[in-house]
Formats: structure tokens, sequence, C-alpha cells
């Protein structure tokens, strides 16, 4: 809920940035000199020029098509055929070109997207055809098609007039060349993804995860499989002005792949990754701008990259931050209730005659120091389950600490009952296991074995089982003269 | 009345990639049995529930449901597919998979209404897994996944049942669990077939069986079918001869 309503608060953001950009006021391209970086960064941030407003209203429209239609190619394992998809839109883009020999967006866009189109039907030829298998086939297509493109490029830039046809800048993206016409195939592919993915929002989603059974149901499975590439071709070539055919799949699966590491739900999903890409797109925009020259692709991909990074060490759930601090906080919870063990075992040795422990007994009985005895009853004392005494030579349980020791030496005799009478183990085979599993058992567990082992007193050793009643038994403190 | 049969399968044949996997398969089942179908590996189990839903195409014959054709009776008809066909990492929780058994009675882009979202809570708590309903579904036990296949088989509240190995990788309580719930759906006049590879239980479970293998070998109540003679004739190695000229034939015409 948090983490959905915090993504609501960057759409905002992002919106009212786009509303300034929309009424600052306009100067032209060719006002745009050798400045410092400072200064072009003053420009990105007072969206003076329209070169500038138009890079950022695409990189956000682009953002939120490759955003939204990344998801789905992650969840459905599709990721290798955007790499392809995007390879085999270069002939298209050389023959939109050839066209009336302009670079006219729409005519690119056209050719793009049936070469692509192409292409990806050629992969599901060759997979359904032959026996060559779909990654074989992908590496194939994206490869000659590439080719096939590139030499076509090439020779465009050698007609008169055809090296200043600005085709270079598919290959890595000019997120300043962009035009009134590309923004206005970028918003038109971005709402059409936006409301086919808000209409059709249970299908695309049921057909995702299973397929077989959606079409069980009746749901045009095949179809929507297929507007789905659809609209991956179009938010594929809708973004090539601006990050270039090279590394567009990134900006598709990056966000996405970031956004997986955050969620379990599909649809926070969805939402985490369209900001994901409204931010990389625009910083990557951003940085293109202050660098004057440099492609807008990489530097997008590589902010995406930080992102995808970042979500990997730090995510919630799933980072490894989180993984590795669980592991360790798991630890010392072991720890922590394996020392109130021993202290339970140092007063059943003396029958429960006291009820405080005296610190040297159990210096004595572990073979430790009393410093490091002093050292682990520290620990439990911050944790509330024990109480040391003035004089520091007595422990006392608290009643939380009196009850989870009782838990835990309850469960590791129960569990070795358990394994030598219904699983036939020998009685010097058990204590390993128990050792454990004694952290993790819960109640249910707990009562179901009592109940298979007829609520039995004594553990294979012959010690007695702690029962309910001693756990929920208030511990009375001690009336020793040295407990505080 | 034979029309009104749930389930009527006529000269059924399947072929992938124009190998043939079944063919020739004729059978009538009516309303309220519970059936199994059993054969050896690759005998066509998976294949002949998934043609009958028209998942997998149909290379001649037809299938039709209550006298109707499929996708004009799909609503009646309940799936539990295998386990491992889905992608279990997949971000949806327990909930969102039980809903999609509604999916069938809404309409393309229909949002699941109250009144699905409590059949889908009453179908959890038959399989034991509404304490569990927020759970993202990768994070359960083999047998904890399986009630949830059932428990969205059950919200689509369907006369025919198809389940593809609902005992495979589950627990002895679930496996439990399972059969209760599949004489229950008997008991209420339904149609139950589960493909099913355990010989044992199988003899146990089911009041028919179909036995199969590339086709059909014998269909009748287990007692008559479960005989020593038949499954020699499905697990044995005759039709090996047979399925291995017919590979050959179809090799033939494809060169």
């Amino acid at each position: 809920m948090n983490r959905s309503r915090h993504s609501l608060a960057i759409i905002q953001l992002l919106v009212i940035t786009l509303i300034l950009a929309g009424t600052a006021h306009a100067a032209r391209i060719s006002e745009i000199t050798e400045t410092s970086i400072g200064e072009q960064a003053l420009r990105f941030f007072t969206f003076q020029d329209r070169s500038l407003r138009y890079a950022l209203l695409g990189s956000l429209l682009l953002g939120i098509s490759c955003g939204l239609m990344g998801v789905f190619l992650v969840v459905k394992r599709l990721s290798l055929m955007s790499d392809a998809l995007s390879h085999a839109v270069l002939p298209g883009i050389a023959f939109g070109y050839l066209w009336n020999m302009t670079r006219d967006p729409i005519a690119i866009f056209i050719g793009a997207t049936v070469c692509g189109l192409l292409g990806s039907g050629v992969v599901q030829t060759i997979r359904n055809t032959t026996k060559q298998k779909e990654d074989a086939a992908l590496g194939f297509v994206l490869s000659a098609f590439f080719a096939v493109g590139v030499c076509l490029l090439t020779m465009i830039q050698n007609l008169p007039g055809g090296n200043k046809s600005g085709l270079d800048q598919f290959m890595f993206g000019q997120i300043a060349a962009i035009g009134k016409t590309d923004l206005y195939l970028l918003g038109g592919v971005t709402f059409l993804v936006v409301a086919l993915v808000v209409i059709f929002y249970k299908e695309l989603r049921a057909t995702s995860f299973d397929s077989a059974f959606s079409r069980s149901v009746g749901i045009p499975s095949s179809f929507f499989h297929y507007l789905l590439m659809l609209l991956l071709a179009f938010a594929i070539v809708s973004a090539l002005q601006a990050v270039g055919v090279v590394l567009v799949s990134a900006m598709l699966v990056i966000p996405a792949a970031a956004a997986f590491l955050l969620t379990d739900r599909f649809a926070t999903m969805l939402v985490i990754s369209a900001v994901f890409g409204m931010t990389t797109g625009s910083i990557g925009s951003f940085l293109s701008f202050v660098g004057r020259d440099l492609p807008t692709g990489p530097l997008m991909v590589l902010t995406a990259g930080t992102f995808f990074a970042t979500a990997l060490f730090f995510g919630p759930k799933h980072g490894i931050v989180a993984r590795w601090w669980g592991r360790r906080s798991r630890a010392l919870i072991v720890r922590r209730e394996n020392a109130l063990k021993s202290l339970y075992r140092v007063m059943e040795n003396d029958d429960f005659q006291r009820d405080f422990i005296i610190v040297e007994e159990i210096a004595t009985q572990r073979s430790e120091t009393i410093e490091e005895v002093s050292k682990s009853a520290r620990t439990l004392q911050k944790a509330k389950l024990i109480k040391i005494s003035h004089d520091k030579k007595n422990l006392t349980f608290t009643a939380t600490g009196w009850r989870r020791a009782c838990e835990i030496v309850r469960n590791h005799r129960l569990w070795e009952l358990y394994l030598t009478r219904a699983a036939d183990f020998a009685v010097d085979h058990v204590h390993d296991g128990a050792e454990e599993i004694e952290h993790v058992l819960g109640e249910d567990i707990i009562r179901k074995i009592e109940s298979e082992l007829n609520h039995a007193k004594l553990d294979p050793h012959g010690k007695a089982i702690p029962g309910w009643e001693d756990i929920s038994a208030p511990y009375t403190t001690p009336s020793s003269p040295t407990a505080s | 009345m034979s029309s009104q049969d749930p389930l009527e399968v006529h000269d059924l044949s399947v072929a992938y990639h124009r190998k043939p996997v079944l063919y020739g398969i004729d059978l009538t089942i009516p309303a309220g049995k519970l059936v199994g179908i059993i054969g050896p590996n690759g005998a066509g189990k998976s294949t002949f529930i998934k043609a009958i839903m028209g998942i997998l195409p149909i290379s001649s014959g037809w299938v039709k449901i209550f006298g109707e054709s499929y996708s004009k009776n799909c609503r009646r008809v309940g799936y539990v597919p295998q386990r491992e066909s889905v992608d279990w990492d997949f971000p949806v929780n327990v909930m969102d998979v039980v809903l999609m058994g509604r999916y069938g009675k809404l309409r393309l882009g229909q949002r699941p209404r109250k009144k699905d979202k409590e059949i889908a809570r009453e179908c959890l708590e038959k399989v034991e897994m509404l304490a569990l309903a927020n759970r993202q579904i990768g994070t359960l036990s083999g047998g904890q996944q399986q009630r949830v296949f059932l428990a969205r088989a059950l919200a689509q509240e369907s006369d025919v049942y198809l389940m593809d190995e609902p005992f495979v990788g589950v627990d002895a309580a679930t496996e439990a669990a399972i059969v209760t719930l599949l004489r229950e759906l008997k008991e209420r006049g339904k149609t139950v077939i589960v493909v099913h590879h355990d010989l044992t239980s199988a003899k146990e479970y089911f009041d028919s069986l179909i036995l199969l293998n590339m086709r059909l070998i014998a269909y009748g109540p287990t007692e008559e079918v479960f005989t020593s003679d038949i499954l020699q004739k499905t697990y044995g190695g005759r039709l090996t001869i047979l399925s291995e000229a017919v590979t050959a034939l179809h090799q033939d015409q494809k060169s």
C-alpha cells in the first residue's frame, strides 16, 4: 500500500513538471550555442527551449509505454524477444527513409513496424517448422535483420545528401532531435498501450500467467498474445528516435525487472515499472542534454541500470541487503534462544530448587569464562528475556524469557521423541535435527505432534518435556536474597 | 438423450508437428461419474484433455460438451492444469489466481464483481486455504499450490471438471482432501475426469477408467477394465510397433 502511494506521489510530481514544461517560454534550437554544463543544467530546469520540452515529454511517454510493455516481457519470459524485435526493425527504418528520401517519422514508423513484425513472424515460423529452438531462431533473426539494416543504412549515407539523413541517430538514439510528429507518435502509442492495458488488464494478466487455462475459459489467448506483440512493436518503434535500435530493449526490460524485485503484485509492478521508465527516461535525457553530444540511449540505459542495481541490493523483500539482514537476525535469534535453553538446563540440573541461576555455574557447565557468559547474558537482558542481579552473579528469567525457554526445550524434546517414535530414528541420531527445528516449530505442528505421541511426558533421553501448563504458568520472581 | 451427455468424443485425433499423439478416440461419459485416465508416459493423457478443451488443435474428429461445441459450452467445464505448467514466481497472490476461475463468467474487460470475490473466498475456505489468500503463490508448498488450482476450478462452478495430474507432488493430507472433494463433486452430479499416474490408487479412487496409449485401449467401470490383460495391453510393448510404424509413415510424408 505504502509503496503504491509513494509511486502516486512521483506521478503527481512528474505531471506538475510536465505542465511547467508546457508553459515555459520557448527558445529556438538555433539559439543554443556553446555553453557550460551549469548553464545547460539551468536551461534544462527552466525548460527554456522547445527541443528540451519535446525531449522531456518524449522520454516520459516512452518511459510509460516501455515500462508497461516490459512487465509483460519479464513475466512471460520473453525478454529476448524484445531484443530481436528491436534489431529486426533496422531495415524497416532504411526502407521508410527510401520511401520518399526524407526522414519522415510516419514512413519510418510504418516501415519499422512491418519489419519488426516480419522478424517475429520469421522467429515463429522457424520455431514451429524446424527443430530449431526459440533462442537459436531469435539469435538468427536478430543478427540477420540487423546486418541487412546496417548495409542499407550505409548505402543511404553514401547517397548524395545521405550523410545529412540523421539516420545514424537511430542506432543509439538522440532525443534532442525529436520532432513534433515523433511526439505525436509516442503519445499515440503510449495512449494505446495504457488504454489497452487498463481495459484488458484481467485478460492480459490471466493469459500471461496461465494461457492454457485462460483458453479453457474462453479467453482468446492467442489474440491477446499477438496484441501484446503488436503493442511491443509499436512501443519499440516509437522509442527508436530517443533510445536507438541497439539499446531500446533495455528500456523495456530493466525497469520491469527492477519492479519485479520490489513487488509481488502485478498491478503494482506495472505502476512501478512505468514510473521507473519515466524517471530513467527523463534523467537520461537530462544527462544527454547537459552532455550535449552524448547519445541518449546509453545514458537512459545506464540510469535504468542504476535503478535495477539499487532494487537488487536494497529491495525491501527480495533485495540482497534485506535477505542478508534477515539471515543475520535469524542467526541472532537462534543464538539467543540457545542461550536461554542452556539456562533452562542449568536450572533443571538442580531440579528447579532455585529460581535464579548462578553465573559461575553456567560458566562451569558450558566451560566458558565468566566474561563470555556475562556477555551473552547482557544480550539476553537487552532483549528483556532475563534479568542480571546487581552484583552480576545471578540471573533470573523474565516472564517472556521463561516462556520462550520452556517452548524451545519442549520443541527440542518433542521433536526428538517424534523422530524416534514415528520415524524410527535411532536415539543418538535425532539431536542435531532438533537443534535446528526447535526454533521454527509453530503451535499447530506442536499440537499435532503431541496428539500423535499421546501427550508423552518424557523425551527419548528420559528428560521431562515441558507442558503447556509450565509454559503458561507465570514465572514468579524468586525470593532469593541476591536477586533484585 | 445421448446428446445431453456431459462429454462425447468422436474419432478424435491429435498430432504435434505432424507426429500423431492420439488417434481415433471414441467415448461418451455420462453425468455423475468420477473417471480416471491412466496410461504410460507419453500416452497422450494430458493431450487428450487439452484437445477436449481446444487448447491443442484437433486434427480430426469432434468433441461435444452437453451436445454443443466446446467453445459454446466452455463455461460448463472446469480445468485444473498440471502444476508445473505455470510460473509460480508470477506476481499474483492466491486470491488473484482463484478469481481467475470466475473469468469465464465475465465479459471481456469486465472486472470481478463482489459476488465473484465471495465465491472465490468460499472456494478457498473449502480447500482450507483462506488464511493464505494474500500470499504470493510461489511461497506455497506443492500441496498448497495444488489446492489453489482446485479452488480456482471450484470457483468456475462447472458441471464437468478436467484435472491434469492433481495428485502429483502433494502431501498425504492434500491427497486425501482432493479425493474427498472429487467424491463430493460426483455426489452433486458433476462429471470429474482426472489424469492419474498411480495405478494402485487409481483402482480405489475412480468408478470408471479410461486406459489410454495413443489410442483408447479400454473404457468402462473400474472393476471391468482394471484387469491384468487390459493393463498389459496399455502398458505393454505391443503398441510401440504401431506407434513406430505410424511415425515412420508421417516422417515419410513430411520429407
